[in-house]
């Protein structure tokens, strides 16, 4: 197996062995192991990145089911592997910090099982070339997600958070799958490479704009856009390293990642543009419209991640306006904006990780989150203080930290695609930069709130669980790391811009790369007195000023409360889904056997007899009879009588000695087809459950009349010919059409072959002598059920738990 | 003679489906019996009826052995189903009071 390949499945691997190591090591934290894998997959990938960016791409194929053309390809291009990068590094971290964060007495074996599920998941999903493949690995991320955020699953929140997550982003993901679908019938291949090579062959076809939006479904519920960003702030109830991992670095990017690879599918297409940019700028806004009002440290997090997303979903919308104009100095403008998007993907996830981790220390620490109760941790946690207070700089834009980088670049694409004069951005494009700005200014609010109420102000430890105190060292570790970063990346931006984003945005626009384009952008940290630098000023004051005056706006915050929120209607849907099936459901699930009876026997007849009569297939010749002589007539005649008179049988007794007649009437009907061995065997075997059903007798109670309503009587009386008449006819059909010979003349050697003459003994206890004594199998395990049922009696007590 | 085999083979069949459809649970026993029956008669049909002896090997031209073996195996099966089908409702009478299945619905909530 190649290595890359192999590099996805190490993570499935170790979740399978985790369970081991936890059980057998109990004096050391199972995570140390755990941790070793995302370190060697970093240092595996980060051994790649010269490689990758000197524009090669390293492709490797494992087959899986060749015959339909789904193989797990393993595709790592700048792209992918910005992402990989991303998984890996931000995972030994996250794993680094769970460590001290999750104590042993927790089930931290099931915990690193579903993170390692999760990682190897989320690398299939960025390194999978394969369409199908690729969407496997997005479900299993989703799964994942859901068992890791219900990871405390005795509180009803936590398993409400993961059920919410698990029934959007799949839902999403469905729809994702049939746009693959589409794609890929288009294309005929469900390779994304070759699909992006053929992109003109299947840009005129009718089903290119459902596609388009079936996948931007799947990747506006993966990466929690509006409306369906609902899902991410509940599913903050899981493990702080969980939402520090899976829902801020890398499953919510899943999304992005999805859009930037069919960027050179869809892109260049107005649909396209005003979806991604049109959603991502509006979820820009209302994520961090929401966050200001929020009391939880978790959740101005998540609406503050649900805006980052949205910002950098519609730098990439943005970005693709590039592709409707084609190769050109112009449209080089637009590109601009993608490598913005790839360039604050990188530093959301270091100063977003850094800051859920900040909140997981102040929880861990104090015993709560809510901004009410705490404030004035500055003395008492100088560390974390510095780190929250650089996470939180760099969330709101400012220098010297990597966000203003991104941010001032994100500026500059919102006021140059107001230039541009096709997609109608003429008369509308003006008002993505003033969203743009509008939204950046509550994000500088909720940031200072995030500092400040939690930093400065009066110390309350009379409000909080445990004083406050800095953590052990080693859970300050992997935030101080990630706040490192976002210095670094400010001070030397065009390492990550020219190693990782620059190869990546040749896979996003492979045209342009083919055309000779030079994606290389230089970040300058200043760049002048341009719009850009007085918009980030004016964010700045205006802010300030929101800030100080924030009491006086709360009606505007307040303008959506919780019960007209986009929250409430998914719970109204979702309970009248419930209360509508369950009316539907209980319309046919009677709990009474007769009626299931009925439409098993129903649909018998009307599939079976319907065919017969819609297709005109059923033919009919009547078989060359043997003759029948008196005695034979007698004996048909007695045994149809018998059976009707079973019908209106008024006594048990009766029916059973009709029964009798029947069996025994079949037993010289045996005699008569020359069957000895059958008219033995009938004979006993009647005999036994005449017995039987008059020992049963005994225990049961007198067959009543039945008293069941005419309606319903007519009903059984109409199936019940129903089923005789089909029966028969198929019965008759057989007979007159044979198409193959008798195999039985193989058995005709029986005395040759198995030593025995008589012929039917020959068949059950030599040719097929697996067949019967699987049958005395059956008869067995009857016996042992007989007589457990008779026997066996239920305890009182185990009654009484069965009850609660 | 097959034509007529077939005929009462259908009668049975009507008749088993009608017990099956009843609340019972001593009908719908009966009609599992009586719906073997009618399997047994139909296997043995459409392989021909008296085409030929006995079959044992010195006997002359004989019938078709397979549906035999197989009616065989059948009826043992059945014989077991039956017996298994009985002491269920017998128990069930002992623990719920009742044979009717109309009455073994339970409680909706449960």
């Amino acid at each position: 197996m190649s290595t890359l390949v192999l590099a996805i499945f190490i993570p499935f691997l170790a979740a399978a062995l985790i369970p081991f190591l936890y059980k057998y090591l109990k004096n050391i934290h199972v995570g140390w192991f755990v941790i070793l894998v995302p370190t060697g997959l970093f240092i595996y990938l980060a051994s790649l990145i010269p490689t990758i960016s000197s524009g090669e791409a390293i492709v490797q194929t494992m087959n899986w089911i060749p015959s339909y053309g789904i193989d797990i390809t393993a595709y790592l291009d700048g792209l992918s592997l910005t992402f990989a990068l991303l998984i890996s590094g931000v995972g030994a971290l996250v794993i680094l910090y769970s460590i001290y964060y999750l104590s042993s007495k927790e089930p931290i074996g099931t915990f690193y099982t579903y993170l390692m599920l999760f990682m190897g998941a989320m690398l299939g999903v960025v390194m999978s070339d394969n369409m199908l493949v690729l969407y496997v690995f997005w479900e299993l991320t989703s799964i994942s997600s859901f068992l890791l955020i219900a990871f405390w699953y005795q509180r009803k929140r936590s398993r409400e958070g993961a059920k919410k997550s698990l029934i959007i982003t799949v839902s999403g993901g469905i729809s994702m799958l049939v746009g693959f679908i589409m794609v890929g019938t288009m294309a005929n291949t469900w390779s994304i490479r070759e699909v992006i090579a053929n992109v003109s062959a299947i840009s005129e076809h009718a089903l290119f704009i459902p596609a388009m939006l079936l996948v931007l479904l799947g990747a506006f519920t993966k990466s929690a856009q509006f409306p369906f960003h609902i899902w991410l702030p509940d599913a903050m109830e899981a493990p702080t390293p969980v939402s520090a991992y899976l829902h801020s670095a890398t499953m919510v990017k899943a999304g992005i990642y999805l859009v930037a690879r069919f960027t050179p599918v869809f892109g260049g297409e107005a649909v396209w543009f005003w979806a991604v940019t049109g959603v991502g700028i509006f979820t820009l806004f209302w994520g961090s419209f929401n966050a200001v009002r929020q009391t939880d440290l978790k959740a101005l997090l998540a609406y503050s991640t649900i805006s980052q997303l949205g910002m950098i979903m519609s730098m990439f919308g943005m970005g693709s306006a590039a592709l409707h104009l084609g190769y050109s100095n112009e449209s080089m403008v637009y590109t601009g904006a993608t490598f913005a998007a790839l360039f604050h993907l990188v530093n959301h996830s270091t100063f977003k990780g850094a800051l859920f981790m900040v909140v997981g220390v102040v929880d861990h620490s104090v015993g709560t989150r809510d901004i009410r109760r705490l404030g004035g941790l500055i003395t008492l946690m100088p560390i974390t203080f510095t780190i929250g207070t650089i996470g939180s700089m760099s969330m709101a834009g400012l220098p010297p930290f990597n966000g203003f980088l991104s941010k001032e670049m994100f500026f500059v694409s919102t006021l140059e695609i107001t230039e541009a004069s096709f997609f109608g951005l003429g008369t509308w494009g003006i008002i993505i930069p003033i969203i743009a700005w509008v939204a950046s200014v509550f994000t500088f609010v909720y940031s200072t709130i995030f500092v400040v109420k939690t930093f400065l102000g009066p110390y309350k430890e009379e409000k909080l669980e445990h004083p406050a105190h800095e953590p052990k060292p080693g859970m300050l570790v992997s935030p101080i790391v990630l706040g490192l970063l976002v210095i670094a990346f400010f001070f030397m931006p065009n390492v990550v811009g020219n190693h990782l984003i620059t190869p990546a945005m040749s896979g996003i626009f492979p045209t342009f790369a083919a055309g000779g384009a030079d994606f290389g952008t230089y970040i300058h940290a200043w760049h002048g007195f341009e719009p850009e630098l007085f918009m980030t000023i004016g964010v700045v004051l205006f802010g300030v000023f929101l800030y100080f005056t924030r009491k006086y706006w709360s009606g505007v915050y307040n303008l959506f409360p919780e019960k007209r929120s986009i929250n409430v209607f998914y719970g109204f849907v979702l309970d009248q889904i419930e209360d509508k099936s369950t009316v539907v459901t209980n319309k046919y699930m009677t709990r009474y056997l007769r009626d299931y009876m009925v439409y098993i026997f129903a649909f018998f007849i009307l599939v079976i007899g319907g065919t017969f009569i819609l297709t005109g297939a059923y033919r009919f010749t009547l078989p060359e009879n043997a003759p029948v002589s008196g005695f034979e007539w007698f004996v048909v005649l007695a045994m149809a009588v018998a059976a009707i008179t079973i019908l209106f049988a008024k006594s048990r007794l009766t029916a059973i000695v009709l029964n009798s007649i029947l069996g025994f009437g079949i037993v010289i009907l045996f005699v008569l087809f020359r069957a000895p061995d059958l008219a033995l065997t009938q004979t006993i075997i009647e005999a036994v459950t005449t017995v039987l059903f008059l020992v049963a007798y005994y225990f049961l109670p007198e067959m009543e009349k039945e008293d069941a309503p005419k309606k319903q009587k007519s009903v059984n009386l109409l199936i019940a010919i129903g089923v005789g008449v089909v029966f028969t006819a198929v019965a008759l059909g057989v007979q007159g059409n044979k198409v193959f010979d008798t195999i039985s003349t193989f058995f005709e050697n029986s005395y040759e072959l198995a030593g025995g003459k008589n012929m039917v003994n020959a068949i059950l206890g030599d040719f097929r002598a697996f067949d019967t004594m699987l049958e005395v199998v059956v008869l067995l395990i009857a016996g042992i059920g007989v007589y457990t049922m008779i026997r066996v009696k239920a305890k009182k007590e185990s009654d009484q738990v069965e009850d609660k | 003679m097959e034509t007529l085999v077939t005929i009462l083979a259908g009668v049975l069949v009507t008749v088993a489906t009608y017990l099956l459809l009843s609340k019972n649970l001593i009908r719908v026993i009966i009609g599992t019996a009586i719906l073997t029956h009618a399997a047994h008669l139909i296997i043995m049909v459409v392989s021909g009826l008296k085409t030929g002896s006995v079959p044992i090997v010195g006997e002359g031209d004989p019938v078709d052995p397979l549906p035999q073996a197989l009616i065989l195996t059948s009826i043992v099966i059945g014989f077991a189903v039956t017996a298994v089908s009985l002491v269920l409702a017998y128990r069930t009478y002992q623990e719920v009071g009742t044979d009717k299945l109309d009455e073994l619905r339970g409680d909706p909530d449960e």
